[in-house]
């Protein structure tokens, strides 16, 4: 699925000639696991009040939630042709308009936590059962809104809350720690109250391994570090700042896909 | 106005549980009858509008009706992106509730001056916009939001205006309510300026026998473009009357409405806070008077008309 997905967004930001592919390969991993073995959600009804929600905080990476999606089948696999066309549904940053199984609309960083706070809380008030996945992007901690959010959820107790941070180490004009440094990251969490795992995010063990361990703690909200590698899987796009805003030619696609063992 | 709200939710959230309350740790001495008896629904999020506003957004996707609450700019301005993604972008039944809109904490200063958020509202897409002019007007208002399956703005004055409806007016969103009639000019006003707008018409027509016709226009959008043009045909002219800048609020809607439609018609004067950074503190009268005085404002006006 890892794979399908990373091939997809690929082909996906190629055709629209996209930016955020790097953002897109570091999370495939989560997400397969994510939407494979983990979240409880239903393709046909995908409104189902009961359901586990995932929210993509860090929107641009809209083509790899697009692909997982039409993968599990949340809408048909001939959408994704369209990623970013005149008048088509599939925005480049994540749209919820006509799209089942995106849960919000997103793509301005830091508004997705307190979403899911919100959700959150209204699952137990309601004593609804779902857990609520919240995917962060490293260079989004930059933003003030997420550490209101941060505070609300352990305030709160929602440890139905899970926060997921796609620790890729890059963001816009260069690594993170050169930009922004974020460290200690996991200590910030855990002083705000959070239960912190940190991980292998390209691991499928390790991630399935701590998204069904969590909640971490009782009463708690919890965070996944999930350490990756931007651009993951295609070797000439890892860790190059540059695959946060190019997308691919022809060749290096053929290349990218080839790498994944993707036919053209 | 805010106490009349509060009350009124009160009531609407006893036989509704959709309903919550969320603030930004502002409100003490008002949200108590709600926080005492709706405990499960009401959150202070503390100082934290952003949050405030996104938690609103994702607690309405789970089917409440969700009310933010905080003073002047701050459940707007401050949260303006929140407000137009998480809310207007996602379509959802969040009503944002801002106490001191205007000049009610004049003394305070410029951060406390909301005299852009009609404006900045009003340019959201699907946004309601509605500045009750009374007591009366915002029960009216609080109860009809309820009805509005999106995102809402309800923009109130602070404490102990007085009432002016002396007996409940016929209220639906998007229609003015004619307070006064008259034939020579028509008033506008939104929010709290309705009862000085009165008291200008009483002076018009005691002291210089001008008559003028009088609209609350307690929701700004979507705008009762009818009453506007009705009054623009009927009567000598049209003055706004706004507690906001010039720019971008009720005058600007007004004339909007008025490019929209042919000649001839009456002309337009906006009567509320100069646009320029104002640095003058004061009480709410005071700086009510920003924009000069109304009453030589009309005179001159229908003086340049022709009759």
């Amino acid at each position: 699925m890892a794979a399908r997905i990373r091939a997809r967004a690929l082909r996906m930001v190629h055709h629209a000639h996209a930016s955020h592919i790097g953002s897109c390969l570091s999370m495939a991993d989560l997400l397969a696991v994510l939407y494979q073995a983990v979240l409880r959600v239903d393709p046909k009804r995908p409104d189902r009040p009961q359901r586990d929600r995932f929210i993509l905080s860090k929107g641009h990476g809209g083509a790899a939630l697009y692909a997982v999606l039409a993968e599990r089948g949340f809408f048909p696999l001939d959408w994704l042709e369209t990623y970013c066309d005149d008048g088509a549904r599939l925005a480049g940053h994540c749209t919820h308009h006509g799209v089942p199984g995106v849960e919000f609309s997103t793509g301005s960083l830091g508004h997705g936590l307190s979403l899911g706070c919100g959700v959150a809380l209204a699952a137990k008030h309601d004593g609804v059962s779902c857990r609520v996945f919240v995917q962060l992007s490293d260079g989004e901690c930059d933003e003030g809104s997420l550490w209101e959010a941060a505070l609300f959820a352990p305030h709160h107790h929602l440890d139905n809350l899970i926060a997921i941070v796609d620790y890729n180490k890059g963001q816009g004009f260069g690594t993170v720690a050169e930009v922004l440094n974020l460290e200690p990251l996991a200590d910030k969490w855990r002083s705000f109250g959070w239960a912190v795992r940190e991980i292998d995010g390209h691991d499928h063990a390790q991630i399935l391994d701590a998204f069904q361990a969590a909640p971490f703690e009782p009463q708690q909200p919890s965070v996944i570090l999930a350490h990756t590698v931007k651009g993951k899987g295609v070797s000439f796009m890892e860790n190059k700042l540059a695959w946060h805003y190019k997308s691919p030619t022809d060749e290096q696609l053929a290349a990218a896909l080839a790498e994944l063992g993707e036919t053209p | 106005m805010r106490t009349a709200f509060i009350k009124t939710l009160c009531e609407l959230a006893a036989t509704d549980d959709r309903i919550w309350l969320l603030t930004g740790d502002l409100g003490f001495s008002v949200l108590e009858p709600f926080r005492d008896q709706f405990a499960s629904r009401f959150v202070n999020v503390g100082v934290a509008e952003q949050n405030m506003t996104g938690v609103a957004a994702g607690l309405a996707s789970c089917g409440k009706i969700v009310f933010t609450y905080s003073i002047a700019n701050f459940p707007t301005i401050r949260c303006l992106e929140q407000v137009r993604n998480d809310v207007c972008y996602n379509d959802l039944p969040v009503k944002v509730v801002s106490v001191g809109g205007g000049f009610a904490y004049g003394a305070q200063g410029y951060t406390h001056h909301g005299v852009e958020d009609l404006a900045v509202m009003r340019a959201l897409p699907n946004m309601t916009v509605v500045a009750p002019g009374d007591p009366v007007e915002t029960e009216l208002a609080t109860r009809a939001l309820l009805d509005v399956p999106g995102p809402c703005y309800l923009r109130l004055g602070k404490a102990r205006e007085p009432v002016v409806h002396k007996r409940p007016p016929t209220f639906a969103l998007g229609q003015a309510i004619r307070v006064r009639d008259g034939g020579d000019v028509t008033l506008i006003s939104t929010g709290g300026m309705l009862e000085h707008t009165m008291h200008v018409a009483g002076r018009l027509a005691a002291e210089h026998k001008i008559e003028a016709r009088v609209l609350s226009m307690h929701t700004l959008k979507p705008l009762d473009g009818a009453a506007v043009r009705a009054a623009a045909r009927e009567t000598g002219g049209v003055v706004t009357v706004e507690e906001h800048s010039v720019t971008g609020g009720l005058g600007s809607a007004v004339a909007d409405a008025l490019a929209a439609m042919d000649p001839p018609h009456g002309p337009l004067r906006k009567y509320g806070a100069p646009d320029r950074l104002n640095r003058r503190i004061g009480c709410q009268t005071y700086l009510r008077t920003l924009g000069g005085d109304l009453v030589e404002l009309v005179r001159d006006l229908l003086k340049r008309t022709p009759k």
